[in-house]
């Protein structure tokens, strides 16, 4: 999509309306219509209902740290001049079991290798920040509550 | 699947390198060959084969190759390091049944000298890649080091546990000449002073890139009794994928920390009259030390969050509550996909392994945790 975003993904029919949020300001996530289930990763039907159908719904951005891991070296281009930066995953106040990837920063806008590693643990109370990498790709991330 | 229906009759591999010259091609012959030749049948009677997904060297080209006769049966399984028992497995069943009488299983990679594949950025996204790889989540090893960090918060494992792993198999492969590490002992100071490659794991938790093929042959239980060696009978097999499970990235389901491991064993033993208890020595792969301890769990050789607890004191070492890869596995001796798992545990149940388990009558085989996997139980 943008060389500004290292290996976005497509968009496609399952996931064009979490990145029209992002663009928004908002931290959608797909919802199965029937049994009101959050569903992550999105996907083309819901399992938990009969009818299959789903909707997306916002939620709060406010989650919990599950765990983190600091890649270092070997890594691709887009990644090994900020290593060791951080990748944590979130488990979501509405759905535990909805856990997204992401990255902790220092503050909305800062870089993934922002935040001491030292300081990160897993429980800490986070709250998402979108970063706008370019005009279509404004990136999820998390900053401590 | 029916019991103690095949046998494992043949085994061959190449030597294991960070770079061999011939193509992998050429190396799935070499295995097979010898294979067939340990097994002393002649390659015109194979009519079965079976490989993995992501094996470069297709049926027919393997066919033609080594001349083999009419093909009956030839199946592929996928996500990588998970397909290795379910393999040896379908075929197997495929002999039961009747679709084929001699089948072979290889597997040729040249991943020591070849590409990795992590690092092709062009590659089509799956589902979980498009969830991961944005935020820098790139190699298999991150995706293992996520569930690590969790496995170590909620049970107290710590990394003298993983450590406990990868010094034992390194003290197996220490033993045996053909282990890429043969002649390198580790230390424990050496395992806490190595490069971090994704904190919690370091590079000793991390298997080798190698290049190297195997290959084994099988026939049906009767057929085995005439063959020049002691047959090693397929006694249970299955596969296993989790609900809501996905590859490699088993955050969304309910319960991440217990893999697609946890499925297979359901099946595993509910085709088995021989229980964890009495399982004599273990292949459990380990293309990361923490899958060995989930490993442990999921296959019922202890309680959830017991695993890490069960490497300590040899545990997992000649002499230790259960000895496990004894040639070095995929961490000290090579990484096949899993494949030299197989080889090694014919070898100790017919007793020549470099680290024989005197009097073992059983081996269980695993493929990869954290992956749609599958498993064997291998008995005398």
């Amino acid at each position: 999509m943008t060389r500004d975003a290292p290996l976005m993904p497509p968009i496609d029919e399952t996931n064009g309306f979490f990145w029209e949020g992002t663009r928004q300001g908002e931290l959608r996530v797909q919802r199965c219509s029937e049994s009101g289930r959050l569903i992550f990763p999105p996907r083309v039907r819901s399992p938990w209902g009969g009818t299959g159908e789903t909707e997306w719904v916002v939620v709060s951005g406010r989650g919990t740290l599950w765990s983190f891991v600091l890649p270092h070296p070997p890594l691709i281009p887009q990644f090994s001049d900020l290593a060791p930066y951080n990748v944590i995953l979130v488990a979501l106040d509405e759905d535990p079991a909805v856990r997204m990837v992401g990255n902790l920063v220092s503050e909305a806008g800062a870089a993934i290798n922002s935040v001491d590693p030292e300081t990160i643990a897993i429980g800490a109370g986070v709250q998402v920040v979108f970063e706008a990498v370019s005009e279509e790709v404004h990136m999820p991330r998390w900053v401590l509550t | 699947m029916q019991r103690d229906a095949a046998a494992i009759v043949g085994i061959g591999e190449t030597d294991f390198a960070k770079e061999l010259l011939p193509s992998e091609t050429s190396l799935a012959m070499e295995a097979i060959l010898l294979a067939l030749e340990d097994a002393g049948i002649d390659a015109s009677e194979v009519d079965g084969l079976a490989s993995y997904s992501m094996e470069t060297t297709d049926e027919v080209e393997v066919a033609r190759n080594i001349g083999a006769g009419e093909i009956t049966f030839f199946s592929q399984v996928g996500y990588g390091g998970g397909a290795g028992p379910a393999c040896v497995g379908q075929l197997a069943m495929a002999i039961a049944a009747g679709q084929c009488r001699v089948g072979v299983v290889w597997r040729a990679r040249k991943r020591g000298s070849g590409k990795r594949i992590w690092s092709d950025t062009a590659v089509e996204f799956s589902t979980p890649a498009a969830w991961t790889r944005p935020w820098g989540l790139i190699r298999p090893v991150d995706e293992i080091a996520l569930l690590a960090r969790r496995y170590m918060h909620e049970y107290g494992a710590t990394r003298d546990h993983f450590a406990n792993v990868a010094l034992a198999f390194r003290k197996m492969a220490n033993r045996n000449p053909k282990a890429t590490f043969f002649d390198k002992p580790l230390s424990r100071e050496q395992y806490h002073q190595a490069r971090w490659i994704s904190d919690p794991l370091c590079l000793y938790d991390n298997c080798l890139e190698s290049d190297g093929a195997l290959a084994c042959v099988l026939v049906s239980s009767e057929r085995a009794r005439d063959c020049r060696a002691a047959p090693v009978y397929i006694h249970s097999f299955a596969q296993g994928i989790s609900r809501q499970a996905h590859t490699m990235t088993n955050y969304w389901g309910e319960d991440p920390l217990m893999g697609p491991s946890w499925a297979c064993a359901k099946q595993l033993y509910r085709g088995s009259e021989i229980g964890p208890g009495e399982i004599d020595v273990a292949q459990i792969y380990d293309a990361f030390s923490p899958l060995v301890p989930l490993s442990l769990e999921g296959y019922g050789f202890c309680e959830r969050g017991e695993g890490a607890a069960f490497t300590e004191g040899g545990g997992l070492e000649l002499g230790g509550r259960l000895p496990t890869n004894t040639s070095g596995g995929g961490l000290s001796e090579a990484y096949v996909h899993g494949f030299n798992l197989i080889n090694e545990g014919v070898r100790q149940l017919r007793g020549d392994s470099c680290n024989s388990v005197a009097g073992a009558e059983t081996c269980l085989v695993t493929g990869g945790e954290g992956v749609p996997t599958s498993a064997l139980i291998l008995r005398k």
